[in-house]
């Protein structure tokens, strides 16, 4: 999923102050999982803004929705009836569904109402970490199943590197090094002779660094 | 026993701490309460194992967006006591009143009377 964190209430206050018709719009998905952006997040948001407001002296409508997604047509055209009785939209779905959002409701102000992390997973309630950088062309065949992309802070192919010390990466004693945990799991898999074999230069052209990507199939396109 | 409580307090049961939620202790102070005081079990003594200390970790939650909107965190409080310890939850509570009387009334109240 996309984890995202809640941005501090007064950075929202600002970036919402010149309006007065709000709209605070969740997502049922990833950051209601991550308790970022859901109807509950929306809820506790509004009730805090409503009363920064009112305790302001400023007459601020501010009301609630949360929608299945934000990164799908559909989902965002259920607003499409309504969302002139408002000036200002809050999105607190990740950058994705705040973009999509400011693309399909041109006129309309979109502001995010979180700060969107990474891709990761629920370690545990409350605990959200990193896996996938979405490189564009997965490599974890012959790593165990675990990136050295997203889990090395090296992004290296062939390590580990000398700042490995007792299974931690040397840019954080709290990080573990992910090319430590790609030879334990070789080990316990029986394939420590893949490690042995040298990987190629990554074509990175696929990641980011070849520019905003696009993923186009014509087998399922209408 | 018999002992008095300050009678503008208003008691509202529930199972567990662990029922209380953020948005609750926000809608309290949206609607003008004074203070909200969750009152849950000892530490290490909760019948369903960690409501209570769920419950501690949303008041600080609760504290810090109510001080971040000038409500005042202190507005929200928790203490833990036994249902044995009658005599404490009058001293508490009544400690309690004393200091909201001291904050003076949630700016809210004084707002929604502004704006009616």
């Amino acid at each position: 999923m996309i984890v995202a964190k809640r941005k501090p209430i007064e950075e929202i206050i600002e970036e919402a102050q010149a309006y007065e018709k709000i709209l605070l719009l969740g997502c049922n998905e990833c950051v209601t999982v991550c308790e970022a952006g859901g109807k509950k997040e929306v809820a506790v948001l509004a009730s805090a803004l409503r009363m920064h407001f009112m305790n302001q002296g400023k007459d601020v409508k501010i009301d609630e929705i949360t929608l299945e997604r934000q990164c799908d047509h559909e989902y965002l055209e259920e607003l499409r009836n309504r969302i002139d009785q408002y000036d200002a939209v809050i999105s607190l779905a990740c950058g994705v569904g705040v973009q999509f959002m400011a693309e399909k409701y041109m006129s309309m102000p979109v502001l995010p109402g979180v700060d969107t992390c990474f891709m990761g997973v629920t370690e545990e309630r409350g605990v959200w970490s990193e896996r996938c950088q979405g490189c564009g062309s997965c490599m974890l065949a012959k790593t165990a199943g675990i990136c050295p992309v997203s889990r090395c802070a090296k992004r290296l192919f062939n390590g580990p590197c000398g700042g490995s010390t007792d299974g931690h990466c040397e840019i954080d004693k709290d990080v573990i090094c992910g090319w430590q945990l790609i030879v334990d799991r070789l080990t316990k898999l029986d394939k420590m002779d893949d490690y042995e074999v040298l990987m190629p230069i990554k074509d990175w052209s696929t990641e980011r660094a070849g520019g905003p990507r696009k993923v186009v199939r014509e087998d399922v396109m209408q | 026993m018999r002992l008095q409580y300050p009678s503008n307090v208003k008691i509202i049961k529930l199972p567990c701490t662990g029922r209380v939620d953020l948005i609750h202790l926000l809608r309290s102070f949206e609607k003008g309460a004074d203070g909200v005081c969750v009152v849950g079990c000892m530490e290490g003594a909760c019948q369903y194992t960690s409501g209570n200390i769920r419950a501690r970790k949303r008041v600080e939650e609760a504290q810090r967006i109510l001080e971040s909107i000038k409500i005042g965190g202190e507005r929200v409080q928790m203490f833990n006591l036994s249902s044995s310890e009658a005599p404490l939850f009058v001293k508490r509570i009544s400690e309690f009143t004393e200091r909201l009387k001291e904050m003076g009334p949630n700016p809210m109240k004084t707002a929604m009377k502004r704006a009616a």
